[in-house]
């Protein structure tokens, strides 16, 4: 092991958290403060500091039903928050170009359109002349070397191929963060694995701040550049943990022991967090 | 297993029936003045259709049901996405509109006889009022379950609530709309056939089925009910194909 782990300070879980990290404490990108949230007065978010820094890729990891999806639904609006302040680089949501890739992307996608057209259509919200939209959909597919008929309706597609698509709809805009809500849920596990690379090469070739939400700890640490692992409800931050593994990440990560220490140290977290104090 | 032959399966049950019509006819299971042969209605339909009072009475049914149709799309669409548009507004107005679409629009021939007398409009708008309430009612509950994720999805993309009401949620809205179209065509047919028969017609299909009655020309009457049933599936699989390709994702 050559990073040490950082020491968790459960004794002021609501301190802003400094990332974690050799030499770095890369500049923050959003900045969550005090954020505050309940759902019919059930307190899911109180008094929530986040830092999430520029062109990083943070994976959310929590028990189940603690907010992880509530928490990147509320940094990208898709719900109102109740309180506190989410700022992008200083500017409010309005000010920011995000994307967002939902887990159901049956449900997500427009049926009634190919998926090029689906692709397009994020440029056409944002007034983009036709042709030019085109354009960049057809850059953005080359560039990102996808083989998919994309002349295609939606559900003519393998799962897989939609989620894919979906990704790039959120990425054509050239987001300046993309959130994911367990995009990989849905798909079975071969084709799970196919995306992880997919996703990673995706964050590599345009280095877009990535937050993901997962349920499954291998994937979560193995997209990450951190890890945010959050407690039971109100969610805490449990651990913001740094993934200082060099990538193009493979299949020898999975095995590596620097991987499977962070792993484990992240399990230890969670079952920690699950069982409660 | 499907083998190649199955497609004329459908033909056995038309074969069947045209044989079992002869037998009673034969073996007079009823008065041959009530039960023709199958070849004496055939005929009847033949003459009727090609320049035979038939035809033109066709063309009235049609007609009349396309107009109907037409005047219930223009009112219930619009006002179907209004309704959908406001879950609270249509729940304000929910029993109203499951009451009415309950009622037999046969209960209702005397109200419209009453206001607008015994022309051609009656019938048009009795049976305007019955597809346009199953097209109301399909059209708002297309609009009201619009995928909220889709919803959402433009949204985060940017998208205006105009703009998400006229891409997103109208389109969403299109595989009940068209179910609701299909109903109410169906719908309108029946209304108009029994305004035909009833409401002091003199002519189309209604109106001959009954007139061949009552002068007891009975290859006649089931020409005119085989031309009926033939206007209503042809309208049905007509408006099935074109629905097919237009809601191309529907049920996908
Ligand atoms: N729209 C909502 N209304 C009421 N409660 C909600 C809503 N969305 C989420 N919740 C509740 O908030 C909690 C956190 O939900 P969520 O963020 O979806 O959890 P997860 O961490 O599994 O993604 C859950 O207990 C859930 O039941
Ligand atoms: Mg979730």
């Amino acid at each position: 092991m050559n990073a040490p782990l950082p020491v968790t300070d459960t004794a002021a879980p609501q301190r802003v958290r400094q990332l974690p990290g050799p030499a770095d404490k890369p500049p923050a990108h959003i900045t969550v403060r005090g954020l505050y949230k309940n759902f019919n007065g059930s307190v899911i978010y109180e008094n929530f500091d986040l830092d999430i820094p520029r062109g990083k890729f943070v994976s959310v990891f929590g028990p189940n039903g603690c907010g992880k999806s509530t928490l990147i639904n509320l940094i990208s609006g898709l719900i109102p928050i109740d309180g506190g302040e989410i700022l992008f680089d200083g500017k409010t949501l309005a000010e920011t170009r995000i994307g967002y890739v939902f887990q159901n992307y049956r449900e997500a996608l427009f049926p009634w359109m190919t998926a090029f057209a689906n692709i397009e259509y994020a440029l056409k919200l944002r007034h983009v002349p036709k042709p030019e939209a085109q354009e960049r959909v057809r850059k953005l597919v080359a560039h990102l070397g996808v083989q998919i008929d994309l002349t295609l309706f939606p559900y003519q597609m393998s799962g897989g191929q939609q989620q894919l698509v979906s990704i790039m709809r959120a990425l054509v805009v050239e987001p300046e963060v993309l959130f994911l809500d367990e995009p990989f849920s849905a798909l079975d596990y071969e084709m799970t694995l196919f995306m992880r690379e997919q996703l990673q090469r995706i964050f590599e070739e345009t280095g877009t701040t990535m937050v993901l939400v997962s349920h499954d700890l291998e994937e979560a640490v193995y997209l990450a550049d951190y890890v945010l692992l959050l407690s039971r409800r109100p969610a805490r931050i449990a651990e913001y943990q740094m993934v200082p593994v060099a990538r193009p990440r493979n299949d020898a990560t999975l095995a590596s022991p620097d991987f499977v220490e962070l792993k484990r140290h992240c399990l230890e977290i969670f079952q920690r967090e699950v069982r409660g104090s | 297993m499907t083998r190649p032959s199955d497609r004329y399966l459908p033909f056995i049950g038309v074969l069947a029936l045209v044989f079992f019509w002869y037998l009673g006819w034969a073996m007079r299971v009823v008065d041959p003045v009530l039960l023709p042969p199958p070849h004496a209605a055939a005929i009847a339909l033949w003459k009727g259709l090609n320049g035979g009072k038939l035809y033109a009475d066709f063309g009235f049914t049609i007609w009349r049901t396309i107009a109907s149709i037409l005047i219930a799309c223009v009112i219930a669409i619009p006002l179907g996405i209004v309704l959908g548009a406001s879950e609270r507004l249509y729940r304000s107005v929910e029993f109203i509109i499951d009451f009415f679409r309950s009622t037999p629009a046969s209960a209702m021939f005397p109200l419209f006889l009453v206001i607008f007398g015994v022309g051609d409009r009656t019938k048009i708008y009795v049976a305007a009022f019955g597809a346009g309430l199953v097209i109301l009612f399909n059209v708002a509950y297309g609009v009201m379950n619009a995928r909220k994720t889709r919803i959402l999805a433009a949204q985060i993309m940017g998208a205006s609530r105009w703009r998400v009401m006229m891409d997103v949620v109208l389109m969403e809205s299109m595989p009940q709309t068209f179910v609701g179209l299909r109903n109410g065509i169906s719908l309108a047919l029946v209304i108009v056939v029994v305004a035909e028969m009833f409401l002091g017609s003199v002519n189309g299909i209604g109106h001959r089925v009954f007139e061949a009655q009552q002068m007891f020309d009975m290859p006649d009457m089931y020409a005119a009910i085989f031309a009926a049933g033939a206007l209503g599936y042809g309208l049905n699989f007509l408006f099935l194909i074109f629905e097919k390709s237009f809601v191309h994702w529907s049920g996908k």
